[in-house]
C-alpha cells in the first residue's frame, strides 16, 4: 500500500470511529445545552487531533525558555526553582507587623510583602481619617520611622520585598530612606512595586491615591526611570490583571486589559527615551486564578505566547529576558463563599493547582476565612501549607508544562489567544489602554461581564456549592473572625505620629515638599527622586500625597452603574 | 453620582408595585475602601426592580450621605462594605438621628462579621446582607422595608 493510500485509509478509520462515538454520545445526551467557559468559549465534550494536531510543535509550543514561550519562561521551571510563596501580610501597627514578620523571617523566609492600611491607599495619614477603621486591613505606615519599626531586625539587603505601594510610591521612598539610615546600599534593595499599575486602580478597585490619570502617568514613568538608574535589583512595574478579573472581567478580558496596560506603560517609557532592553526585564505581572481550571491554565499559556510576541515585535526588545512573562498569581477571593466556609480550602486548592500548571513564578493562596473577615493566622497557615502540600506531596513540579500536548488544553490555549487578542485589538482601536480607560470603555466592559456572571449564578446556570446548590441549613461558621486592633494601640500610634511631627525639622520638610511641588511642574525633574528626599527629610505620607494631588490634579474615577 | 430609573415591569416586586411614588434608594460606600463590584451590581438589581437608584460611588463622607439622602428624600440607604468600613455605620445612624431622619431605612451589605452584625442591628440597621445572598433576597428584603416605612408614613 502506498503512503497516500495508507493515509486515506487512516483518515477514513478516524472519521468512522469519531462518528460512532458521536452517535453514542448524542443518543445518551440528545438535547445537551452548549457549555461555555467564563470567557464565553464553547467547551466541547471531547478534543481530538482535529482540534489540535501537534504538526506545528515548534511554532505553537517550542521548548521552555524559547520562542514562543508557551511551555514556560525558564529552562527548568519549577524543578529548578519552585514558585515563591508570597503571602500578603498587613497588620495594624508597625510593631504588630514587625512581630509577625520576624517570626516569618526566623522560619527561613527570604521574601516578604507589605500591605498598608486603607488610609494609606487613599493617600492619608491616620490623623486625617476616622480612627475606628484604621489598621483593620493593613499596616499604618505614614513615616520613615514607621517603616524602620516594620523592618526592625529584618535584613533588608537580603530579602525580596514586595510593597503594595500604589502611585506615588511613598512606601518605596520610606524603604530607601530606611536603607540609607542603616547604611544598606540601594544596589541591594530588591523586590517589586506591586501596585504600580495605576490604570487598574483607576478602573477596577479604585484603591489609589486619587491622583488624576495624567498625574499618575507622570509619577509612574519617573519611578521607572529612577529604578532604572538607581535601583538595579528593583522591579518597578507590576501590571495587575487581578484587579480587572476581581472586578468582573472574564479571564480572557483580564489578560487582554493587562497586556494592553503593559504596552501602554512600555511605550510611555520608550517615549520618555528609556531603553526597552533596560526597563522591560523588570516588568512583572499579577493575575487572579479563578476556579475555572482549564481556562486559567490556557489563559496563562496564551498570555506567555502573546507577551513574547509583543515584546519582540512591537516593542523591539532584543534582550531575551524582556520576552519572559513573569507573573505572580493569587487564588480568587470572588469564588470563595461565606456559606460553609471550610469548603473554601478545596476551592483554593483547585485554583492553586491551575496556577502551578499554568507556570506561575510566585503565588498567594487565600485563607478560607477571608470572606468572613481579615484572615486569622490559623487560616493563613492552612493557605501556606496548601502550597507546600501541592509542591512536596502531589508531584506537581516534576514535569514542565505537564498539560502541554493535551488536545483540549492546546486547542483552548489557541482559542483563548484569539479571544484575548480580539479584546486587545479593540482597546488598541480606541487609542490604547490610557485612552480606552479615559473614555470609560474598560469600565463598561467590567460592569457588563460582572452582571453576566451574576445572572448565570442567579439562573442556576453556574453552580456555586452551598450557595445555589447543595445548600446546608446548618452552615454555621466554625471560625472566629480576627480580633480588630486594640483601640488603645491605635491611639498610641496617633500619639507617635504627633511626636514624629513635633520632633522633625519643619524647615527641612517644607523645603523638601516645595522641591517636590516644583518638580511636578518641571520637565526633566524626577518627581519620585524628590519624593525620596522628602521622605528622608521627614515628610509624612499624607503630606506628600496632598502635595501631589495639589500639583498633579485630583482624580475621581468614572463611575458607571 | 448617577440617578437612574428603569423597569421591566415583570420584575417589580409586588410589594412596591402599588406605591404612590417610586421607591427610592441610595447605594453608597462610606469610608476608605474602593472595591465597588458589589455595590454596582446591587444598584443594577434595584434599578431593574423598578426602584429609583442614586449611586454615589465609593469614599463618601457620612455628612454628605445624610445631606444627599435628605435632599433626594430617599426611602433607604444601602451601605456596601468589604473592608471594615461598616464600623462607620453607627456614625451614620447618629447623623441620621440628628437630622431627624430616623425613618430612613438603613441596609448594610458585604463582609460583616456576626458580632458586628449584632451591633449594627442594635444600632437600628434594618438588615445586613452577606455574600452569597440572592438578588431576590436583596430586592424583596429592601422592598419590604420600604413598604413598611411608607406604611408608617401613612402613604400605604
Amino acid at each position: 500500500m502506498s503512503n497516500d493510500r495508507k493515509n486515506t485509509q487512516m483518515s477514513q478509520d478516524f472519521e468512522a470511529a469519531r462518528d460512532r462515538w458521536r452517535d453514542g454520545y448524542d443518543k445518551q445526551l440528545p438535547n445537551e445545552k452548549v457549555r461555555r467557559n467564563r470567557s464565553g468559549i464553547e467547551v466541547k465534550p471531547l478534543y481530538t487531533p482535529e482540534d489540535w494536531s501537534g504538526d506545528a510543535y515548534l511554532p505553537d509550543l517550542g521548548f521552555p525558555c524559547d520562542t514562543p514561550f508557551t511551555r514556560g519562561i525558564y529552562p527548568t521551571m519549577h524543578r529548578g526553582r519552585s514558585w515563591t510563596q508570597r503571602q500578603l501580610i498587613g497588620l495594624a501597627t508597625p510593631e504588630d507587623y514587625n512581630a509577625r514578620m520576624r517570626r516569618i523571617v526566623d522560619s527561613g523566609a527570604t521574601a516578604l510583602s507589605m500591605i498598608p492600611c486603607n488610609s494609606v491607599y487613599r493617600g492619608y495619614d491616620i490623623d486625617e481619617v476616622d480612627i475606628e477603621i484604621v489598621g483593620t486591613c493593613g499596616t499604618t505606615i505614614n513615616t520613615v520611622e514607621d517603616m524602620e519599626t516594620c523592618l526592625a531586625g529584618v535584613p533588608i539587603g537580603d530579602m525580596s520585598i514586595a510593597l503594595n505601594d500604589p502611585s506615588p510610591f511613598t512606601l518605596l521612598a520610606f524603604l530607601l530612606a530606611t536603607a540609607k539610615r542603616r547604611n544598606v546600599s540601594w544596589d541591594r534593595i530588591s523586590g517589586t512595586s506591586n501596585q504600580s499599575d495605576y490604570i487598574s486602580h483607576y478602573v477596577a478597585n479604585h484603591m489609589f491615591f486619587r491622583l488624576a490619570l495624567e498625574g499618575s502617568r507622570r509619577v509612574f514613568i519617573d519611578h521607572v526611570e529612577f529604578a532604572n538608574e538607581r535601583l538595579p535589583m528593583w522591579n518597578p512595574v507590576s501590571v495587575v490583571g487581578q484587579h480587572m478579573q476581581q472586578s468582573g472581567a472574564t479571564p480572557a478580558e483580564a489578560m487582554a486589559f493587562t497586556l494592553a496596560s503593559a504596552i501602554q506603560y512600555a511605550e510611555d517609557c520608550q517615549r520618555r527615551g528609556l531603553d526597552v532592553d533596560q526597563f522591560l526585564p523588570r516588568f512583572t505581572f499579577f493575575f487572579d486564578i479563578s476556579i475555572s481550571f482549564f481556562e486559567e491554565i490556557a489563559k496563562f499559556r496564551a498570555g506567555r505566547r502573546i507577551w513574547a510576541r509583543l515584546a519582540k515585535e512591537r516593542l523591539g526588545a532584543k534582550d531575551p529576558r524582556c520576552w519572559r512573562f513573569k507573573f505572580h498569581a493569587q487564588t480568587s477571593g470572588v469564588d470563595l463563599t461565606r456559606q460553609q466556609p471550610l469548603n473554601n480550602i478545596a476551592r483554593t486548592t483547585a485554583q492553586a493547582i491551575a496556577g502551578i500548571l499554568g507556570g506561575l513564578q510566585s503565588m498567594h493562596t487565600d485563607a478560607y476565612d477571608e470572606v468572613l473577615s481579615t484572615p486569622t493566622e490559623a487560616a493563613a497557615k492552612i493557605a501556606i501549607q496548601t502550597q507546600n502540600i501541592l509542591r512536596e506531596e502531589a508531584g506537581l513540579t516534576d514535569v514542565i508544562d505537564p498539560l502541554g500536548g493535551s488536545y483540549y488544553v492546546e486547542a483552548l490555549t489557541d482559542q483563548m489567544e484569539e479571544k484575548i487578542m480580539a479584546a486587545f485589538d479593540e482597546i488598541e482601536a480606541h487609542g490604547g489602554m490610557f485612552e480606552a480607560v479615559r473614555k470609560g470603555l474598560v469600565q463598561e466592559k467590567l460592569g457588563d461581564s460582572s452582571m453576566d456572571f451574576q445572572r448565570q449564578v442567579e439562573s442556576g446556570e453556574r453552580t456555586i456549592v452551598g450557595v445555589n446548590r447543595y445548600q446546608d441549613d446548618d452552615d454555621a461558621i466554625p471560625v472566629r473572625p480576627l480580633e480588630r486592633p486594640d483601640p488603645a494601640a491605635m491611639q498610641a500610634q496617633l500619639a507617635k505620629l504627633a511626636k514624629f511631627k513635633a520632633d522633625r525639622s519643619n524647615a527641612d520638610v517644607d523645603k523638601a515638599l516645595d522641591a517636590l511641588a516644583r518638580a511636578c511642574g518641571t520637565e526633566g525633574d524626577n518627581v519620585f527622586a524628590r519624593l525620596v528626599s522628602a521622605a528622608e527629610a521627614g515628610a509624612t505620607h499624607g503630606e506628600m500625597c496632598a502635595c501631589l494631588r495639589r500639583e498633579l490634579g485630583f482624580g475621581q474615577p468614572l463611575i458607571a452603574a | 453620582m448617577t440617578t437612574t430609573t428603569a423597569a421591566p415591569e415583570s420584575s417589580v416586586p409586588a410589594a412596591i408595585a402599588g406605591l404612590s411614588r417610586p421607591a427610592k434608594v441610595m447605594v453608597t460606600k462610606i469610608g476608605l475602601d474602593g472595591h465597588d463590584r458589589g455595590s454596582r451590581l446591587v444598584a443594577s438589581f434595584l434599578r431593574d426592580a423598578g426602584m429609583e437608584v442614586i449611586y454615589t460611588g465609593p469614599w463618601q463622607e457620612v455628612a454628605t450621605v445624610v445631606n444627599q439622602a435628605s435632599q433626594e428624600d430617599v426611602d433607604c440607604i444601602g451601605v456596601s462594605s468589604l473592608a471594615t468600613d461598616h464600623l462607620l455605620v453607627p456614625k451614620l445612624m447618629d447623623a441620621l438621628h440628628a437630622a431627624g431622619m430616623d425613618d430612613v431605612v438603613v441596609i448594610v451589605g458585604g463582609i460583616v462579621p456576626d458580632k458586628d452584625e449584632r451591633m449594627l442591628l442594635e444600632r437600628g440597621v434594618a438588615q445586613v446582607f452577606h455574600p452569597g445572598c440572592s438578588r431576590t433576597d436583596i430586592v424583596e428584603g429592601i422592598a419590604d422595608h420600604i413598604v413598611e416605612r411608607r406604611r408608617k408614613l401613612g402613604e400605604v
